[in-house]
């Protein structure tokens, strides 16, 4: 058990250090005047140049990767350039994370909580309308591209309650919104998976078994069919709930949430190279954390699974 | 005596000729019996048929698709780009709604909506059509090499755990930020991400197929690999590749109306789904101006869902097991 933690461990390290390498190097493909900010207008190309050497980036590639990654190590991400001028990516980074986090927790909590009894329901009347409904939500919200429902729902939506159309900290009200947008795609997601998992699980021979013996309805719904259920949930929680970092692009600008999303579109507006950098790396390590941690609770509570062979992909 | 006495072989006299006598061959017969009509894509068509929902989405889309190639070549349509004045003041048409002239309004500097409309729609499904094919071909071909070939195997799989843990968004806004915008970028930063998700899929399949026995006996006849992935394993396929195609126009037009709303997309001029949808975003607090939203977002929305029912439908349908 231990060594296969252990395994695992070692191998995320591995793989987490090719892709931040790999971000990296593409992350120097970037215009070059996004490390220059407001400045780059008055300076002439020598100072320009000038400017860009103290800064580390003429150094052979590899040296830059070196130091990027000593600094790494003490937790410094840089400067902001034009975001906020001269403040540690670090601190603006942590100011943001707290919102996005609250929001994208909430979102799932109440995903969880309305799309694995739709998926239930919608297994137990199969072909009735309540599936037929469901079915047509689902179909709705994984084919429209977000940004439209997002859109409609808070022109009106908002119109019809009367509601603010923006985010404000200290009214609950306008948390609603966003945290309704939030919610939809997962409750969907969760609706679909549940309702085909019960509706393959229900036909399986342990089932009928269960049944022909006689064990309440009731019984196999909870003791048999739900507690299997929520095993491959185990293993993709954690990496959903640390994701939820990155924040949601689209919700947290439309309704000017200060959190994480809105602020790599900034960054990328603003040409905040060391933001675009630190956000970019993070968010590309936390699938594999996320991964890492799912597959170490997933041997935790499911018995079945064999250590120490190989790895398949999912 | 014993068995062949008198009694007995009486009777067998009378049947003797009749047992023995050649039975006629009747080709007719042998052919109707040996002959099964039974064609893998009549099939499909017929079970996609029984699915009413789909085929009203297919004539639907297919209605939309003819309309949007022919619109330019109707009578009184108008420029998507031209802005247009309004003969009292002299000034731009801005922001017109919906009349006779102007059948879906101007937008905020006076061109035609219904115009861009079209001309959007037919930006964005050259898009996503693009990007599906490339996405097919390249899924496939890595897909293939990475399920079949044992060697490979471990190499791709550590590709792919890289690939796949950055974020496609920000793939996407990467490729944007390097490349300049313009169709062609916007391609090009959707293939590379999307091939991915294709070849893992096939990758898969091909793990579960390849050493069934029809493939056993296959390779122990001899047949070489390339053989065996092209007439054994990619046919049994056609279902899950078509499903994904499918999908993958929506997501393709998905992807562009993001770049577009973070502001990597298609310069204005350039009239897309994703810059209308953007448009309308920005005049959507005026509730006077909302059409200038609603209107490509319904467009938007009637597309993908076709897409998405009509890819669904026909996978089922493409299934064989489905076929009776």
């Amino acid at each position: 058990m231990l060594a296969y933690i252990g395994k695992r461990l070692l191998q995320s390290i591995i793989t987490l250090f090719i892709i931040i390498t790999v971000v990296f190097l593409l992350l120097r493909l970037l215009p070059e005047e996004g490390y220059l900010g407001a400045a780059a207008d008055k300076m002439t190309p020598e100072q320009q140049e000038i400017y860009l050497t103290n800064l580390g980036l003429r150094d052979p590639i590899i040296v830059q990767l070196g130091n990027f990654y000593l600094d790494l190590l003490q937790g410094d991400l840089g400067k902001s350039i034009t975001y906020r001028t001269d403040v540690p990516v670090v601190e603006i980074i942590a100011d943001k994370v707290m919102y996005s986090l609250m929001f994208g927790v909430a979102a799932i909590v109440l995903a969880l909580l309305v799309g694995v009894p739709l998926g239930i329901l919608m297994a137990q009347f199969k072909g009735r309308w309540i599936d037929s409904l469901g079915t047509g939500y689902i179909v709705f919200i994984v084919a429209v591209p977000s940004m439209v429902y997002f859109l409609l729902i808070q022109v009106y939506i908002s119109d019809f309650f009367n509601l603010p159309l923006l985010f404000d900290e200290n009214k609950p009200i306008t948390w609603l919104l966003p945290l309704i947008s939030l919610a939809l795609g997962p409750i969907a997601f969760y609706a679909m998976w549940m309702r085909r998992y019960m509706v393959d699980e229900l036909n399986k021979d342990y089932i009928k078994l269960a049944r022909a013996k006689g064990v309440k309805e009731r019984t196999i719904m909870f003791q048999h069919v739900m507690r299997n259920a929520f095993i491959p949930l185990a293993q993709f929680l954690p990496a959903t709930i640390l994701l939820t970092i990155t924040g949601s692009i689209y919700v947290e600008s439309l309704y000017s949430i200060p959190g994480m999303g809105g602020l790599l579109v900034d960054a990328i507006q603003r040409q905040d190279n060391p933001i675009v950098q630190a956000l970019v790396l993070l968010f590309s390590s936390l699938g594999i954390i996320g991964l890492f941690l799912g597959d170490v609770l997933m041997a935790l509570i499911d018995p079945r699974i064999k250590f120490g062979k190989g790895e398949s992909v999912r | 005596m014993g068995l062949y006495s008198e009694k007995i072989r009486n009777i067998t006299d009378k049947s003797c000729e009749h047992l023995f006598e050649f039975a006629e061959q009747d080709e007719e017969q042998a052919e109707k019996i040996g002959y099964s009509n039974y064609s893998y894509w009549r099939s499909t068509w017929n079970s996609f048929l029984k699915n009413k929902v789909a085929v009203f989405f297919l004539i639907l889309l297919i209605t939309l698709v003819l309309f949007v190639l022919i619109q330019p070549f109707l009578p009184n349509q108008k420029s998507p780009t031209e802005i247009y004045l309004d003969p009292e003041t002299g000034y731009q048409a801005r922001n017109v709604a919906p009349n006779e002239e102007f059948w879906f309004g101007t937008n905020s500097i006076g061109q035609d909506l219904w115009a861009r409309i079209w001309a959007g729609t037919r930006t964005s499904l050259f898009i996503g059509v693009v990007v599906a094919v490339v996405e097919v071909i390249v899924g496939i071909t890595i897909g293939a090499l990475w399920g079949y070939s044992r060697k490979l195997e471990g190499a791709f799989t550590h590709a792919y755990n890289v690939v796949e843990n950055i974020p496609t968004t920000i793939v996407l806004i990467i490729m944007s930020l390097i490349l300049r915008p313009s169709i062609t970028t916007i391609i090009i930063a959707m293939c590379i991400t999307g091939w991915v998700e294709m070849a893992r899929f096939i990758r898969n399949q091909i793990v579960i197929l390849r050493d069934r026995e029809y493939n056993l006996a296959s390779r122990t006849l001899g047949t070489p690999s390339h053989r065996i992935i092209l007439k054994n394993l990619l046919p049994y396929l056609i279902s899950i590749i078509m499903l994904r195609m499918s999908l993958a126009i929506p997501y393709a037009i998905g992807a562009e109306v993001f770049l577009t709303y973070i502001g990597l997309g298609l310069p204005v001029s350039e009239p897309s789904l994703g810059n209308l949808i953007n448009e309308g975003r920005v005049l959507m607090m005026s509730p006077d101006l909302r059409y200038q939203l609603l209107f490509p977002s319904i467009v938007l929305s009637v597309i993908t869902i076709s897409f998405y029912i009509i890819g669904n439908a026909f996978a089922d349908a493409a299934d064989p097991k489905n076929h009776v």
